[in-house]
């Protein structure tokens, strides 16, 4: 199992009590596994991701990352589990504006300590093979929406994540851009053999996961009609 | 730095607008540093050049500081003082002002009487000889062996003397019993004792024993009425400006971090940890520090150096890098407080629901 999530609590001061946005969830991803959350807003799919991601400590429950508990981790603990472990694909891709597309990545290997020379080669091999020759050297503002959120997830996979969260990735783009990126994800979590967990509201593009599950009052329901990895 | 580099390359109109800033200030700290420094020199340099240890000033009324203006002593006192413990070497100075005449002309200066023979002599004097200062010589034309009077009296050059400043003025240095018959020195016997001393020298008993108030080497500059004045003021003026710095770059860096927020708030949820993005935020702003105040030092020391032809700019480490260095020093406090906001960002704020 990629990412576990056991038994999650969350709440947050609301008025003069708390409200719970996720109640006692269980959730699991394996590695090549594609699972899109969806839910409408403040369902606490984000709150589910942000869990999955070390963002936020649950009030109870435990995160399990590649057999590793996450649980007691103190705040630089969960930062290093974040670079060793995870990726992020956010919406509007947050790329740095300072830095090219391959600067992007090799950020992420300074980051964990790497050689930013190194690890060039490896960045832009990950940027070509994503579809992005020729754009290597070109700052954000220099790519398109759909080249931006591309960039965004070769640098969420720089550092061989074992699991990929992504959230909200297409409501900064069209339906054509949309429908690549979603694609791209999903071939992403077969080939490289990653866990991706994709929040998304946009239910047009949940043909292409292999599982998708909504959050409704702070619990975790199936979807139904999703297609499995074998036929896509 | 890996960080740094590419912000300072990507937003390179903002930071070379601080850079600018930085420059502009750090040329006046360190021209008005040199500017401290040469006239605080024009005024002290003729008794810093006696090369005593300690001055013993005629005692001051209660509650006053001794003052070259206000002090005299008596060749009892003086007496006293040479035999005193501690002391190896003493000579009586009388300073008074003085009007040098040649050939019709009339010249301002300091009258600085003393024993021709003694460590306080610029060079040994006789009766009717002086030493005058080489830029007031040259000024004026004068060379060894011309005749100047001073209150009637006539005199003949016999030296030229580097340097030698008293109050702005310069000195004329003439033997101590000549002094004496100027009507200027008031008939006192002197104005103060340099003292050469050793250790056991003990500068309250002895000051006590000879009735007068014996203070050491930065306390008789401290004496000249025009030198602690002057240099108060400047030194005020090189303070608030090191202030107006540490607020300009605080200010920056504040605003630099409040505009890149969502920026950090990915990269510490992407993994960078905390330590790493202020160990990046200090590289930052160290660079246009001390690329920005060490350019207007650069520029300071240049036009210094052109200007001290005419104005008295003394070009030094302590004038020039000890001033870029305060700058840098104060520059990074102001930049420190633009780390809160780094340490405190949220992570969390990088999804999307968290905006």
């Amino acid at each position: 199992m990629s990412i576990c999530l056991r038994n999650i609590v969350l709440s947050y001061p609301d008025g003069d009590g708390h409200r719970r946005v996720l109640d006692d969830v269980d959730f699991e991803v394996r590695r090549g596994e594609f699972v899109a959350v969806t839910g409408p807003s403040g369902s606490g799919k984000s709150s589910l991701l942000a869990v999955a991601g070390l963002l936020i400590t649950p009030d109870s429950g435990r995160v399990v990352i590649d057999g590793s508990d996450m649980t007691g981790l103190d705040r630089d603990e969960r930062t290093t589990m974040r670079r060793e472990k995870l990726g992020f694909v956010f919406q509007q891709s947050n790329l740095l504006p300072s830095l090219t597309a391959v600067e992007q990545l090799q950020m992420m290997s300074h980051l964990a300590g790497g050689s930013v020379r190194e690890s060039r080669a490896r960045a832009t091999d990950l940027l070509c093979s994503l579809g992005l020759d020729g754009h290597v050297d070109r700052r954000p503002h220099q790519l398109s929406g759909g080249q931006r959120q591309r960039v965004a997830i070769a640098r969420g996979l720089m550092n061989d994540p074992s699991v990929l969260l992504v959230d909200e990735p297409t409501s900064a783009l069209d339906e054509n851009r949309s429908r690549e990126v979603v694609a791209l994800l999903a071939d992403l979590s077969r080939d490289r053999d990653v866990a991706i967990v994709m929040v998304t509201h946009d239910l047009s593009r949940l043909t292409l996961v292999d599982r998708a599950c909504a959050v409704r009052n702070g619990t975790l329901i199936p979807l139904p009609g999703s297609v499995p990895s074998a036929i896509r | 730095m890996f960080l740094a580099f590419r912000d300072l390359r990507f937003a390179k109109g903002r930071f070379t607008l601080m850079t600018s800033a930085l420059f502009l200030i750090s040329l006046m700290v360190v021209t008005l540093s040199g500017l401290t420094s040469g006239l605080g020199n024009r005024s002290i340099a003729a008794i810093e050049n006696i090369g005593a240890d300690h001055f013993a000033f005629g005692a001051p009324p209660d509650g006053r500081s001794v003052s070259f203006a206000e002090s005299t002593v008596t060749t009892r006192q003086y007496a006293e003082l040479a035999e005193a413990d501690g002391v190896d070497a003493a000579s009586i100075i009388g300073v008074a002002p003085a009007r040098i005449s040649v050939d019709g002309r009339e010249v301002a200066a300091s009258a600085f009487g003393v024993d021709g023979h003694s460590f306080a002599a610029p060079v040994v004097l006789g009766a009717g000889s002086v030493a005058v200062d080489a830029d007031l010589a040259n000024d004026n034309g004068w060379t060894n062996g011309t005749r100047i009077s001073m209150s009637g009296k006539v005199f003949t050059i016999t030296a030229l003397v580097d340097d030698s400043f008293y109050s702005h003025q310069p000195v004329v240095w003439m033997d101590h019993d000549a002094w004496m018959s100027l009507p200027s020195a008031g008939g006192s016997d002197g104005t103060v004792v340099a003292l050469r001393t050793s250790a056991g020298f003990d500068a309250d008993s002895v000051g006590e024993a000879t009735g007068t108030a014996v203070t050491d080497g930065r306390g008789a500059l401290n004496a000249i009425g025009s030198y602690t004045s002057e240099r108060g003021s400047l030194l005020l003026m090189q303070t608030m400006l090191m202030i107006v710095s540490a607020l300009v770059v605080g200010a920056f860096f504040t605003v630099w971090t409040i505009q890149r927020g969502q920026d950090l708030a990915v990269l510490k949820a992407v993994g960078a940890s905390t330590r790493y993005l202020l160990q990046d935020a200090l590289g930052q702003s160290s660079i246009v520090l001390v690329l920005g105040s060490g350019l207007g030092t650069l520029a300071a020391a240049g036009l210094g150096t052109a200007a001290s032809q005419s104005v008295p700019f003394s070009l030094t480490m302590s004038t020039t890098v000890v001033p870029f260095l305060a700058l840098v020093a104060t520059g990074m406090i102001g930049a420190a407080a633009s780390l809160v906001r780094i340490a405190k960002v949220d992570p969390l704020a990088a999804l999307a629901a968290a905006r």
